[in-house]
């Protein structure tokens, strides 16, 4: 009965496909998370289950649920699994999912190198077209530098389904790993010419891409291009490559000027409208490109627009789209043709499209004129009213506010029409643009001087009316503009008729409610108002209304110093004291106004916006410097009040004098650009929006025209502005009547007067004078401003890697390809080598019976003993311990018999695998024994260099636990940077100019070199063979993957193989998700009799330098015919400190700033009777050590490698008569000295 | 580069999403909630053009698409895609579905969005354009699709089994309209 059950739900698991699945949730629509629960438990049964079908069909279902949202990466492992199926159908699937939610930091794909290596190879095509689409999603550095060969080879393939495809995959190849691009260009390159227009498609595709981020790289290739594009008949190919010429023109116009004329012709010519539209999009490029003015130019200009205004016409949504997109490109440097078609583009701004409508609005900027702008405007208000969303209303609040204030207010003759049209603008309900409206209002009352008498009614009437403003809950956003409102009024209270009245308005209980830092400026402002208020009375014998206004202000301001805003508090406070004050003054009959006034007065100057940012920084000044230590967290940036404009606030306190002589003016300006340039905590103010400002004339000899003030603010019926409107038009008829009387030589004085930016406006635009002048109040610039730098490009691009020469690749002798950046092709690695490592392997066993040489050891013991430390006595009881020890490595040191030898307690330690606490305690006796004294360091063979002696700090540093590296590591590079500045750091083995190539030991010419391997015997029995390779990851500092070959020895077949290691302390076997520290890992795959496979493992690992043992266990079922037995293989992995190595390249003077900066422990060891050429000798090295050379000279090389935690090591072979003696150096001593002992072993094993 | 494609139907539910960058599962959904929002309240007669959702990309991209009948076909492009080429591109996408389904509806797309996947990776690699010839795309899709028969057993390769609601064609798509002869 309970098999039955069992089987049935088996059944039904096996019966759940991806449709049933879908079909399930579809009927669950009430509780689908519940039914995709079960479901999810369903699938990882099933995903434990042996057969592949059960899996890949499970895999295929959680590919569906990720799409749903769901976080399948717990099935990463499985999903490997199922990738590497033999049948393609579940290999699709595998590829498929992991497209789908592999990415950079998903860990198996570490695990999936052989096989996708494998697949690339399949003789299937179909194979490897699936493993080419699923790798471009997920390729990573790691990949792409082990596979970039691989796929290079894919470019030759005989399909052209295969070729097409890995041209395509070799863009991510060179994204994720640069150093591909110069190798493989030439073959993508001729891929360009590929017979079949698929493959030659995705080169233009990949070179398109290339070339649009450096384009300075491919102009070589303008030829070759221009040559297809006259040639090509697919339109597809034709884009692209017309879509790359638009990107080159601007580097080189001289192509653009050959290309104008194919362009056009396919523009005649061509019936697809999209290659039609790149066409007329990459002319315009050239035309930009090329200095405008020429005649035959001017024609393509217009072939260009009229095009576009076919396309703007069309009926067609898109084509209207695009039309209007390209004319927005064409109006930066021809405005005159695209202002031709206005009507066309205002039609534009009634269509129902909003996209559409959107891009109108863009070219409107420039389609303003003098002339229409108020027309413009007139029918953009219109929209405003009209507009339903907030955002597009906001939008064109700013295309308004934009169109009106560009170019310094080149457009606007009338400010008052401008003011009003602000006034209506904070009419507009829930904009977010308050700020931008209060700041147009300040820029225009500071800068246009005759425009402040209207502008201070307006605003006081603004004020006076501000619960239209505040009224229905918060609006927020508009109330930005009585901040600039209070302000005006405040500053430039002479021009108003009733201050008493705006005095009273600011004062009003309501405006409690606002803002803080709006309020502030109300009570700042009230304060000026009240000046204003006792200056108008001064004189006046009756004192009644200079009394009721400090009243009134002793009235209404304790308000304001209750508010919880701090700001507000402290002015109200501070002005409230002083009008009791004053009005103690006033009893006693005495004048106070002057005095009052004198709080107030100043003159303001508006400071370039860029001018904090020209100032040069001082000699000598660190601005990244911390003055302090840094505070714990950072909350005080979060705390500061979201005042737009509150950085000018000091500015009104300043000493105001009303009539200033020029040179006066000037003395102070320059002290102040003095100062200003002197003290770098000046921040700058910005009073107002404004990008580009131009240097005009003083303001005297602009001719201002008075306007008449008794317009009145409000015409019922009609919008005020439209009142202006009317005026506008009225003064211009007037002043081109009497221009017509005037004599020439006026007007020639009046135009010179306006300073040169009209010039460039059309004839008809210079008739018209406008009503007001922008009065600008030259901007400050530190005197010694610099240019303004370019803007940078960001750090992050992954294309800024790939800026890479490609230009002398062809011309063979510029610069060939280094041999460090040819692409790694596998080698000695493959399961191919399996023989190999059974002969190094008996080497090894002998070997490791051998006693150690510890070098490094040596040489602390030796230091420990002279220095005369408290130490000395421990020192000696280890010392007979290992009497026994040092009698047998006295013998083997042979050059260096006279020193003493000793191996460190330490080794002991490690060497059997470390049980949890023993091994902490280990290490710190281990540590603290390790740490040389100070000051003598230098003394180790006399042909190493002396070490610069350090302070004492950083060795006290050093002797910490290793438990604290990490700390200690950061601690010390502190110091250093500290310390010098030229302190080198890792990168530069990325560094791309020296023009030294690299020699790898591993590719030299001069005699074959005997086969190699890495891979050593893990364990052995009667079935099984188990060989392994460890290596570092170089992402990752705390992983290394150990690779695992299995061979059937036997004619049985092996199945379940499970792979578990015993966890020390410092390793760990890097489990999946969900499973316990002790669970083993299943093994991927079976093995058939004689046959061979390879796993990978990651292990992580925290201090990499010491050698270390872990114990491991490998079970597995042993089948055959008649019977199956389980079967155990116990084994001990050993983490050598070579394999925590990664070979680096390093250029030679790189190498030498490192051995200078003297942050190094040197160390060295002697090879007696090594009987084998030097250059045989530097490719072991090289092979088996993970080294590489820097250079070579004769019978001596220096070569480099780093640990993946970052350790330089670096070292100094040198061979004279079968005795090499290598001096190394190392930051870290007893890494170095366990990578010296392992090269001495490999060598006492040849 | 294209950076992701999106399918989904009229009211918001994913059939296929394809993206060519990573973002985790939880952005992934935010940025179909939100590409649904922008596209689906457009007109069906406006164009199909949209500047880039705020999650995905930013300036330099474009959400272009495609409605047709219960499903929207929504491709991020940057800019070195042609806009009309890509229009395109959805079009030889979608009648290749159709040619692939025999008469598409969204249910196919339900059911197999495995294979809608497997047609779609003939046209897009990685994110950038592979194929844009409709009968060479259709040639590999079946040399696969036969290639899957040889190998399963039937449970597998399911049949359409489930009822067949004729939801709409695509018969009133568009013809591909603006590069005529290529694509």
């Amino acid at each position: 009965m309970a098999l039955k059950i069992v089987k049935g739900s088996i059944d039904r698991m096996f019966d759940k496909n991806l449709q049933d699945l879908v079909r399930g949730i579809r009927n669950h629509k009430e509780d689908e998370a519940k039914y995709i629960s079960t479901c999810i438990d369903e699938i990882k049964q099933e995903l434990k289950q042996d057969n592949i079908a059960v899996k890949a069909n499970a895999v295929c279902k959680l590919t569906y649920l990720q799409m749903l949202g769901y976080d399948v990466s717990w099935a990463a492992f499985n999903i490997v699994e199922v990738m590497s199926s033999s049948k393609f159908t579940y290999k699709r699937i595998g590829y498929l999912a992991a497209s789908q939610c592999f990415h950079e930091s998903t860990d198996v794909i570490m695990l999936t190198t052989n096989q996708i290596r494998k697949d690339l190879s399949s003789p299937n095509q179909y194979d490897t077209g699936v493993a080419l689409t699923g790798l471009s999603c997920f390729v990573t550095p790691d990949l792409a530098r082990d596979l970039a060969n691989d796929i290079m080879t894919l470019m030759s393939h005989t399909k052209p389904y295969i070729r097409k495809k890995a041209v395509l995959i070799m863009y991510k190849v060179f994204l994720k790993y640069p150093e591909s691009l110069r190798p493989a260009f030439p073959r993508l390159k001729e891929k360009l010419e590929d017979p079949d227009p698929g493959v030659q498609s995705a080169a233009v595709n990949v070179i398109c891409e290339l070339a649009r981020r450096n384009p300075k790289n491919y102009l070589s290739l303008a030829p070759l291009f221009f040559k297809l594009m006259t040639s090509s008949t697919n339109n597809w190919v034709l884009i692209k490559i017309i879509k790359l010429f638009g990107a080159l023109t601007p580097l080189e116009p001289r192509l653009g000027k050959k290309l104008i004329e194919p362009l056009t012709n396919l523009i005649h010519s061509t019936s697809a409208m999209s290659l039609l539209y790149e066409c007329v999009n990459t002319v315009i490029a050239v035309l930009i490109s090329l200095s405008s003015g020429m005649p035959n130019h001017s024609a393509s200009i217009q072939l260009c627009v009229q095009k576009l205004r076919i396309l703007i016409e069309d009926s067609d949504q898109n084509l209207k789209y695009l039309g209007l997109l390209a004319m927005s490109k064409i109006l930066k440097t021809h405005p005159k043709s695209v202002q031709s078609h206005k009507d066309l583009i205002l039609q534009c701004l009634d269509d129902k499209d909003e996209s559409i409508r959107l891009r109108a609005l863009d070219l409107l900027y420039g389609m303003v004129s003098k002339k229409n702008l108020m027309e413009i405007v007139k029918k953009l208000m219109l929209h405003v009213d009209k507009a339903e969303g907030t955002t597009y209303r906001d939008e064109l609040l700013t295309k308004i506010i934009d169109i009106c204030s560009q170019s310094n207010y080149q457009y606007i003759t009338n400010f008052e029409w401008y003011i009003s049209i602000l006034v209506e603008l904070t009419r507009l309900e829930g904009t977010r643009h308050g700020h931008l409206i209060a700041s147009q209002m300040l820029d225009v009352a500071i800068r246009v001087k005759a425009i402040r008498v209207f502008a201070v009614a307006q605003m006081a009437t603004l004020l006076d009316n501000a619960h239209m403003l505040t009224g229905n809950t918060q609006r927020n956003g508009i109330c930005e503009v009585l901040y600039a409102a209070a302000w005006i009024c405040g500053e430039f209270s002479e021009h108003l008729e009733n201050p008493m009245e705006t005095l009273e308005a600011m004062l009003r209980p309501k405006v409690a409610t606002l803002p803080g830092h709006i309020q502030a400026v109300y009570v700042q402002n009230a304060a000026k108002l009240f000046a204003t208020v006792l200056k108008s009375q001064e004189g006046n014998t009756d004192s009644t209304t200079a009394q009721e206004a400090s009243q009134l202000m002793i009235d209404r301001l304790p308000l304001f110093v209750q508010s919880a805003n701090l700001e507000v508090q402290e002015r109200a406070s501070c002005i409230l004291q002083l009008v009791k004050y004053i009005q103690k003054l006033q009893q006693k009959d005495v004048e106070v106004s002057e005095e009052v006034c004198a709080l107030f007065a100043g003159e303001l100057n508006p400071v370039a916006p860029k001018a904090q940012k020209k100032v040069p920084i001082p000699d000598g000044l660190d601005l990244d410097a911390w003055i302090n230590e840094p505070p714990s967290e950072s909350e005080s940036e979060d705390e500061q009040p979201k005042a737009i404009f509150s950085k000018e606030e000091p500015k009104h306190s300043r000493p105001r004098h009303t009539e200033v002589d020029e040179k006066e003016l000037a003395r102070r300006r320059e002290a102040r650009k003095q100062e200003q340039a002197n003290n770098p905590f000046y921040i700058k103010a910005s009073p107002s929006s404004q990008k580009v400002y131009q240097e005009t004339p003083g303001v005297e000899h602009i001719p201002v025209v008075q306007i008449d003030l008794s317009v009145p603010l409000k015409v019922p019926g009609l919008p005020m502005s439209d009142q202006y409107v009317k005026l506008e038009e009225e003064r211009r008829q007037k002043e081109r009547a009497e221009k017509k009387k005037k004599d020439k030589k006026k007007r020639k004085e009046k135009r010179s007067g306006r300073g040169k930016k009209h010039d460039s406006g059309p004839e008809s635009e210079e008739d018209i004078t406008p009503a007001h002048m922008v009065d600008i109040v030259t901007e400050e610039m530190p005197e010694n401003a610099l240019p303004s730098d370019d803007d940078e490009r960001d750090p992050a691009d992954p294309h800024k890697a790939l800026d890479i020469d490609l230009d002398n690749l062809e011309s063979a002798g510029k610069r060939p390809l280094a041999d460090s950046e040819k692409l790694p092709v596998r080698s000695h690695r493959a399961a191919e080598v399996l023989k190999s490592p059974a002969e190094d392997e008996e080497g090894e066993n002998v070997s490791s019976l051998e006693p150690k040489k510890k070098s490094s050891k040596e040489k602390r013991e030796k230091k420990k003993d002279k220095d005369k430390d408290r130490k000395k006595s421990k020192e000696e009881k280890k010392k007979k311990k290992h009497k026994h020890e040092e009698k047998e490595e006295a013998d083997l040191l042979c050059g260096q018999a006279d020193e003493p030898a000793f191996q460190s307690e330490e080794t002991n330690e490690v060497v059997t695998p470390p049980t949890s606490t023993s091994a902490d305690e280990a290490a710190t006796v281990a540590a603290a024994e390790a740490a040389p004294a100070p000051g003598a360091i230098s003394v180790t063979t006399p042909d190493s260099e002396p070490e610069e002696p350090k302070d004492t700090e950083m060795e006290e540093t050093k002797s910490s636990k290793h438990k604290k590296k990490k700390q200690k590591r950061e601690k010390e590079d502190k110091e250093k940077k500290k310390k010098k500045k030229h302190h080198h750091h890792h990168h530069h083995h990325g560094d791309k100019g020296g023009e030294e190539s690299v020699q790898n030991g591993t590719v030299e010419e001069e005699e074959p070199l005997p086969p190699m391997s890495n891979y050593c015997l893990l364990a052995e029995n009667s079935y099984i063979k188990v060989a392994y390779d460890i290596q570092g990851n170089l992402q990752d500092g705390s992983q290394v993957v150990v690779s695992v070959i299995f061979e059937n020895k036997c004619d049985s077949f092996l199945k379940s193989m499970e792979f578990n290691v015993l966890d020390s302390l410092n390793s760990k076997l890097q489990r999946p998700e969900g499973s316990g520290p002790h669970d083993s890992l299943t093994i991927p795959f079976q093995l058939p009799p004689g046959v061979s496979n390879e796993a990978r493992f990651v292990f992580t690992v925290q201090s990499i330098i010491m050698p270390q043992k872990l114990k491991g266990t490998l079970t597995f079922i042993v089948k055959n015919e008649e019977s199956s037995t389980h079967e155990k293989l116990d084994f001990k992995l050993h983490f050598t400190c070579t394999s925590y190595l990664i070979t680096t390249p390093c250029y030679s003077d790189a190498f030498a700033k490192l051995l200078e900066s003297g942050d190094l422990k040197s160390s060295s060891i002697r090879l007696e009777g090594v009987n084998m050429p030097f250059h045989h000798l530097l490719a072991r090295i090289c092979f088996h050590h993970h080294f590489s050379v820097v250079e070579r000279i004769d019978s001596c090389a220096s070569m480099y490698s780093r640990s993946i935690q970052g350790h330089h090591v670096c070292l100094l072979v040198k061979i004279s008569s079968q005795t090499v003696s290598v001096d190394a150096k190392c930051d870290e001593p007893t890494l170095l000295g366990n990578v010296l002992d392992e090269i001495k072993q490999t060598f006492s094993q040849c | 580069m294209i950076k992701a494609i999106l399918i989904f139907n009229n009211h918001g539910k994913p059939r296929l999403i394809r993206f060519y960058q990573y973002f985790a599962e939880d952005m992934q959904q935010q940025i179909i909630r939100e590409t649904f929002h922008l596209v689906s309240k457009r007109d069906d007669n406006v164009c199909n053009f949209l500047e880039g959702g705020s999650l995905i990309g930013g300036s330099d991209y474009k959400l272009i698409y495609r409605h047709y009948a219960t499903l929207y076909f929504v491709f991020c492009v940057d800019s070195s895609e042609s806009e009309l080429g890509i229009l395109d591109l959805i079009q030889v996408f979608v009648e290749t579905l159709d040619k692939c389904f025999e008469n598409v509806c969204e249910l196919d797309l339900i059911f197999h969005m495995d294979k809608v996947h497997y047609i779609l990776q003939e046209v897009v690699m990685g994110g950038m354009v592979l194929e844009t010839n409709m009968n060479e795309i259709i040639a590999q899709v079946e040399v696969q699709n036969r290639l899957e028969k040889s190998e399963v057993r039937p449970f597998l390769s399911s049949s359409k089994s489930f009822p067949l609601i004729y939801v709409f064609g695509f018969s009133q798509v568009s013809a591909i309209k603006y590069s005529l002869s290529v694509l």
